[in-house]
């Protein structure tokens, strides 16, 4: 647990040091507009941001600034720090994703082992082929056909967001992200549901006389949900991606738009930052599954 | 496994002989026909875009160049896993541990976002886009290609070469690499949806292909700014896009379960 743990802080370092290098190898400056500055002006400007350094001292700098929670001002939106359009916008994107990952796991888990427990029938092959399109068919895809079905033909729910109030501007953005993860925690559970039931130790339940339904709850579950939490790391950044998507086609103001109009805009260090800030979510969240993982199954603590 | 492949096939031989049968070309815009829906007048089958631009031609194009980044990458990811595979699982022993340990490293990154800083970064030029998508898909096969040669290496006839002194480079290359074919071939099917997924991701972004140029993820965020009054623009490439990336899947399932490659977690 503890070379998890350590194994964790060298990774980080590497996303830093990676990241940092790839945008200051960028030909170009972040200030190379079609306006061509005044030589003077130019360089105050490099000055101010401490461009005219040279890149070992810049990286120390970021870096100093990094461990206090500084990420450096935009580039693009002014008077803003990296830090602040952050906070602004995670907070939005952490809700959508929590949702998100909520409706997946139990809509996902419900009828990954319905699937399971009358496998072969009518029903389990409509989840399965309702699981497959869901795995093939990209978010992107999804979000803005659902938007023009149900938003704007049907005018069911909203298709924004601002302006909205309550519950109603959640339930799109929401399903369209759970919507592949559902599919494949449902073909995972189902695989390893089937495997589990075929058991000696549910044999021996079931030779007990215990009812299926108390088989399932206290004796299936907990083995066959194994290989779900072992997906919750690929479906966390999955996710993570996902929200960058559904932003822009629903105009959500959270971290992933700023990622985007970051990228469009040539703002380097909004880039920069909000990469980091993911690498960061995303290995710390690995390693919380990694610890909850040994807590269930007692084989992997004991190595 | 029929049925993938025949529809893959018909889509790649419409998408190379589709814009020659029609008159108009990607390009050529006509602000007297923006906005057409799909239908006979005027042969635009698919209708016509905003600036009047014929969808049947652009979407085939967009077909084209997806495919086409598609399969260049996965042959990019194809030899950095073979390679880091073959050698992790040749060599052995403690290269072997460190090599698979960087994977894992690897493993627990937002590879995307990389993506999208070097596309930053850098010029969104083709190439970039093809190695970029190559670089991150290529750990599966590494583990895969390293766990067929670590059951390889112990053969016959790999200790045979080994006796006779063949040189540890020329026996992972002729005589390990031939041998993993199958399971490349099988793996590279489930590689290239991931790269489309990739590509046409960047693309709708507006972080990938650049106009005039289009891919399918271009064409369905241009359909999406669109959609309220003309879904068509929407709605078909929304649809190739999704039933490429579904034959691709079924396709590799299939073969998967036919050369019975066993299923990574």
């Amino acid at each position: 647990m503890l070379l998890r743990l350590l194994g964790a802080i060298p990774t980080l370092l590497l996303v830093i040091v990676l990241a940092f290098l790839m945008v200051h190898a960028a030909p170009g400056g972040p200030f190379d507009d079609e306006r061509v500055l005044p030589t003077d002006v130019a360089a105050n400007i490099q000055a101010a941001y401490h461009l005219d350094e040279p890149l070992p001292q810049q990286f120390t700098r970021y870096m100093a600034g990094l461990l206090r929670g500084d990420l450096g001002p935009s580039y693009r939106y002014r008077d803003y720090t990296v830090s602040e359009l952050i906070g602004s916008g995670f907070p939005i994107s952490l809700q959508l994703g929590a949702l998100a990952m909520a409706l997946a796991l139990l809509v996902g888990i419900s009828s990954g082992t319905v699937a399971a427990l009358k496998q072969g029938s009518m029903l389990d092959r409509v989840v399965m082929s309702f699981a497959m399109t869901g795995i093939s068919i990209p978010v992107f895809v999804v979000a803005p056909v659902l938007v023009l079905l149900l938003a704007v033909k049907l005018q069911w729910l909203p298709a924004g967001w601002s302006g909205e109030s309550g519950f109603a501007k959640f339930v799109l953005p929401v399903i369209t992200l759970a919507l592949p993860q559902i599919a494949y925690i449902a073909r995972l559970t189902r695989a390893s549901m089937i495997d589990v039931l075929g058991c000696d130790f549910i044999r021996t339940a079931r030779s007990q006389g215990l009812g299926s339904k108390a088989i399932i709850r206290v004796h299936a579950l907990k083995p066959a949900m194994l290989p779900v939490l072992s997906y919750m790391g690929p479906a966390i950044a999955a996710i993570l991606t996902g929200t960058v998507v559904v932003e822009e086609v629903f105009g959500i103001p959270g971290l992933g738009q700023f990622f985007v109009r970051g990228a469009l805009n040539r703002d380097y260090t909004l880039v920069l930052g909000i990469v980091i800030f993911y690498a960061a979510l995303i290995i710390s969240l690995n390693l919380v599954v990694d610890i909850l993982y040994g807590f269930i199954d007692p084989r992997v603590r004991q190595r | 496994m029929k049925r993938s492949g025949g529809i893959l096939l018909f889509v790649l031989v419409l998408a190379i002989i589709g814009p020659w049968l029609s008159p108009h070309d990607y390009l050529s815009t006509n602000f007297d026909d923006m906005l057409r829906s799909p239908g006979l007048s005027g042969l635009h089958l698919f209708g016509t875009d905003d600036l009047g631009r014929d969808l049947f031609v652009r979407t085939m194009l967009g077909i084209r160049v997806t495919l086409l980044v598609a399969v260049v990458a996965s042959l990019v990811s194809l030899v950095i896993g073979v390679t880091y595979g073959a050698v992790a699982g040749y060599v052995g022993g403690r290269v072997d541990a460190v090599m698979m340990r960087f994977v894992d490293t690897l493993y627990a990154l937002p590879f995307i976002f990389f993506v999208i800083l070097l596309m930053v970064a850098f010029e969104r030029n083709f190439l970039l886009i093809f190695v970029a998508i190559g670089a991150i898909n290529w750990l599966d096969m590494a583990r895969i290609v390293r766990g067929q040669t670590l059951s390889l290496r112990e053969r016959e006839f790999v200790s045979a070469a080994r006796l006779m002194g063949v040189s540890t480079a020329r026996i992972i290359f002729r005589h390990i690499t031939p041998n993993l074919l199958g399971i490349v071939v099988v793996y590279v099917t489930l590689t290239i949806p991931q790269a489309i997924l990739v590509e046409s991701f960047l693309s709708f972004l507006g972080l990938g292909v650049q106009e005039p140029q289009t891919s399918l993820g271009a064409l369905v965020d241009a359909g999406v700014n669109q959609m309220e009054g003309a879904s068509w623009m929407l709605l078909i490439p929304a649809a190739v896009l999704a039933l490429i990336l579904m034959s691709f899947n079924f396709l590799g399932d299939a073969m998967r379960d036919f050369f019975d490659v066993r299923q990574t977690p």
